[in-house]
């Protein structure tokens, strides 16, 4: 019948009218600043540094290689390296970055930069309100705008960042365990030159060609 | 005291005038009303505007506008600052006089409607015998504006609008007018004012509005769908269709003009529901006999904003019809139940009183409504498209 469809559809229409006032499960609408949806786990906007510790300059695990650098398709970061060094999360002595800017005007978001880093020091961040009525300062970042916590790193991609936190655990393991080995061959050298301290001596050579692999620079 | 609360816009004109030197009375006069009508609808457009955000916010189940001022009340002061401060672009190839008057023209015809509605008893700014078709005059230049808008921009897109609208309202003015010759037939007269007094009485305390006859309910129906046409609301908004023309003939505006357009759009509304409310819905005139100490105007305000929120149902609730559809309903669904429409009123007249000439009437107008609707459906003319192939 002609004009049945219209009065079902006049009557859906009302139902939701007077169904918005009564249910609030109907307003879907999320009133943005003051409400938000949690933002995915895998969302990412732009790079940030990570720091370890409470010091952001002393605990920053970067150690200005400048692979990112050489790396970075749209080329939005400048790195200039220290002179002198700091000793990073192992406690070796390494070059840092005395200068580390990311042109997010620039950057394009692609993750190269991350997939890198030999050193888990750059990452992706979540932080999207970024708008500013300075053009070019506003959007140029520098270390200390870029440098987060590893805690914030953890709350933003928990997954993520206990995945890099084992795997650097790992390694300061098997550095430490190295450093045990050496000590303790120089050790058993020193006291007894003419035995040799067989089962200490065993992991030793084969301890390096790990760490070199994991150390590519 | 009621009496004085319903001449109140009346009393204080007459004051206002008696201020000034009798010479110039009548002139005082003339623009006391002219100004009380440009500021009591464009104030009306402003909040059917953020009325209308609301509605259909609702509608979609969301909250609508509530960022400016509490619960989003500012928003038209908002949107008005913002139309006034962006810059005004006139294509260089347009036609730059006609591009300029035809906003004007559509605001200054569309105002003029107003000077013979009845807002309220003595409240008509010029009581003209033939008011009607005064009206009908001015909604039918406001086709030469939109033509004019689409014609000078030089932009297919504001051409194929323009075409579209003036397909559209030429085609739905013939309904409208026709529906408005069953009230005339009935009253006997062109005079609005008439129209209402002859509504203005009741019987057990209902009152006759001509909505509440047969015919005139089909009447009212028809009124309806052909008005929607004709101000270009939707489900009839194909000559703005955005999807499909940008925004149709107003593409080429921007800024204040754009504002003008969207002035003229509401205001068309408001008026053509102030014509359908005095044509059919007793104008100024309380909806029981009881009701009538409340003051004329506001009833006639009362009814205006009751259309509104009708537009804004619709526009909330159907998909825009296509070319083809909007023609074929108006000339082979419309068309035809407003012409049965007037010789049913006809008939009306000579079957006397009582309960024949109603039981007639009603028969009539529905099997006239069984049998079109049932061959256009059969003919593929209205209702849903069946496809050869892509089904």
């Amino acid at each position: 019948m002609l004009g049945e469809g219209l009065l079902k559809g006049l009557a859906e229409t009302a139902k939701n009218f007077a169904g918005s006032f009564v249910s609030k499960e109907r307003l879907i609408t999320v009133q943005y600043p003051e409400e938000r949806h949690p933002l995915p786990e895998a969302s990412r906007n732009f790079p940030f540094l990570v720091y370890d510790g409470a010091d952001w300059e002393a605990g920053l695990r970067c150690v200005a290689c400048q692979i990112c650098e050489k790396e970075c398709p749209p080329k939005c970061i400048y790195i200039e390296k220290s002179k002198d060094k700091k000793p990073d999360y192992v406690g070796k002595m390494q070059i840092y970055p005395a200068r580390f800017d990311i042109d997010i005007s620039v950057c394009m978001s692609c993750q190269i930069c991350v997939e890198v880093c030999p050193f888990e020091a750059i990452k992706m961040d979540t932080e999207f309100e970024l708008a500013t009525d300075d053009r070019f300062g506003g959007l140029l970042q520098d270390r200390k705008q870029l440098a987060k916590s590893n805690e914030y790193y953890h709350a933003i991609h928990p997954t993520e960042a206990s995945e890099v936190d084992a795997r650097l655990a790992e390694e300061k393991a098997k550095v430490e365990e190295k450093a045990r080995a050496a000590a303790a061959a120089a050790a058993a050298k020193a006291a007894a030159p003419a035995a040799p301290a067989a089962p200490a001596a065993t992991p030793s050579p084969a301890a390096p060609k790990e760490g070199e692999g994991s150390q590519p620079q | 005291m009621t009496n004085t609360l319903d001449q109140i816009f009346v009393l204080l004109k007459h004051w206002i005038m008696g201020l000034f030197p009798v010479g110039l009375q009548p002139i005082v006069g003339i623009v006391l009303s002219v100004v009380a009508i440009l500021a009591v609808f464009p104030g009306l457009f402003a909040f059917s505007v953020l009325m209308e955000r609301k509605g259909l916010g609702r509608m979609q189940n969301r909250i609508g506008p509530n960022r400016v001022g509490p619960f989003g009340i500012l928003q038209p002061v908002a949107d008005g600052i913002k139309a006034l401060i962006k810059e005004d672009v006139v294509p260089y190839n347009a036609d730059h006089i006609v591009h300029f008057f035809a906003p004007i023209v559509l605001v200054v015809v569309v105002f003029m409607g107003y000077a013979v509605l009845p807002m309220g008893r003595n409240m008509t700014f010029v009581p003209m015998d033939a008011g009607l078709l005064f009206y009908f005059a001015m909604g039918a230049s406001a086709e030469l504006s939109v033509f004019m808008a689409g014609w000078s921009s030089r932009n297919k897109y504001s051409l194929l609008g323009a075409m579209r609208a003036v397909a559209q309202m030429i085609s739905y003015e013939i309904p409208l007018l026709m529906t408005s010759v069953i009230i005339v037939m009935m009253t006997g007269s062109l005079s609005l004012d008439k129209i209402v007094e002859a509504q203005n009485h009741y019987t057990w305390g209902l009152p006759h509005w001509y909505v509440f006859t047969p015919m005139g309910f089909a009447a009212f129906v028809m009124f309806a769908i052909a008005a929607t046409a004709e101000t270009n609301r939707s489900p009839f908004d194909l000559p703005e269709g955005e999807s499909e023309i940008v925004a149709g003939y107003f593409t080429e505006y921007s800024g204040f003009k754009f504002a003008e357009f969207f002035l003229g759009e509401y205001v068309a509304m408001l008026s053509i529901s102030g014509l359908g409310a005095t044509l059919f819905l007793g104008g100024w005139s309380a909806p029981l006999e009881a009701l009538n100490f409340i003051p004329s105007w506001i009833w006639f305000f009362a009814k205006i904003m009751l259309a509104i929120c009708g537009f804004i149902w619709l526009r909330g609730t159907f998909p825009r019809l296509r070319q083809d559809q909007l023609m074929n309903f108006a000339w082979k669904f419309v068309l035809p139940m407003t012409l049965i429409d007037l010789v049913v009123t006809g008939l009306w007249r000579f079957l006397g009183e009582g309960w024949l000439r109603w039981a007639v009437c009603s028969a009539i107008l529905l099997a006239a409504y069984l049998i079109t609707a049932r061959m256009g459906m059969r003919s593929k003319k209205l209702g849903p498209r069946s496809y050869r192939y892509a089904e």
